[in-house]
């Protein structure tokens, strides 16, 4: 009986993975966070979830988008301080749990090799 | 997974940040100087911030670094002080002064000292991250 790793391990891999372009991508937001002109954008988990429960092999290809901001500023920069570092904060404690998720999908496996 | 991209946009943003820190404290330092003609005097340097994305292999999901493209001269108007006495006096009496509004650069200080902590947290969520990942698996 063989153990299918990528089924065992489930979705966290790719949220995983998810979580660091994301995080890539507020990140770049926050650096320009005073750039004139610069539009802040992010990725769509939603979107992501869909795919993946459709069965659909996702891959690297996470859809972009604008986002569409509270208050317009002068110089047309639509990065909001505040709610990007909140989002960079939120991002990277899912991060962690879909970190821990996996950890604990691997600590079941070795329960089940070492039988114990 | 890359997590080099990140530190590279934060250490770019970094970068920017200390630029714009250097323009301030030339601007606070030269800011009551006088010159003999308003071509020699100083002008407050501003830096002028551009994006530049970096594209995935599909082209999508990309980050977005900062960078300083050019630093200007502000074309403010310069102070010009009735100073009949002072040796840089022209023919009216008047000497011309740099266009430094101190108030203003104070403030841009505090904003470019801030985005750079920004980029510092950033890089370190970042690194904890990566601990993390490689500590995936451990008991």
């Amino acid at each position: 009986m063989a153990i299918n790793l990528d089924a065992a391990l489930g979705i966290h891999p790719q949220t995983l993975d998810f979580r660091v372009e994301r995080s890539k991508m507020l990140a770049g937001n926050l650096a320009n966070a005073e750039t004139p002109g610069y539009k802040a954008q992010d990725l769509d988990f939603k979107a992501v979830m869909t795919q993946i429960n459709s069965g659909m092999d996702v891959g690297r290809d996470y859809q972009t988008a604008y986002r569409v901001p509270y208050e317009a500023s002068a110089d047309q920069n639509t990065v909001e301080l505040g709610k990007e570092q909140a989002r960079y904060s939120q991002n990277s404690m899912d991060y962690q749990t879909s970190l821990t998720f996996l950890n604990m999908k691997i600590s079941g496996l070795r329960s089940a090799i070492e039988g114990q | 997974m890359s997590f080099g991209e990140i530190y590279n946009i934060a250490g770019a943003g970094m970068h920017a940040q200390t630029i714009r820190l250097n323009t301030v404290a030339s601007n606070l330092a030269n800011a009551g100087a006088a010159a003999e003609t308003p071509e020699q005097a100083y002008r407050a340097l501003k830096p002028v911030f551009t994006t530049v994305y970096n594209e995935t292999q599909q082209g999508k999901a990309s980050g977005a670094q900062i960078e300083v493209s050019a630093i200007v001269e502000s074309d403010a108007p310069l102070d010009l002080r009735y100073e009949p006495d002072h040796p840089f006096a022209n023919e009216q009496g008047y000497v011309a002064y740099s266009n430094v509004n101190t108030v203003e650069e104070m403030a841009d200080m505090m904003a470019a000292s801030r985005s750079f902590e920004t980029n510092v947290e950033v890089m370190n969520r970042a690194r904890s991250m990566q601990q993390g990942l490689l500590q995936l698996g451990n008991k």
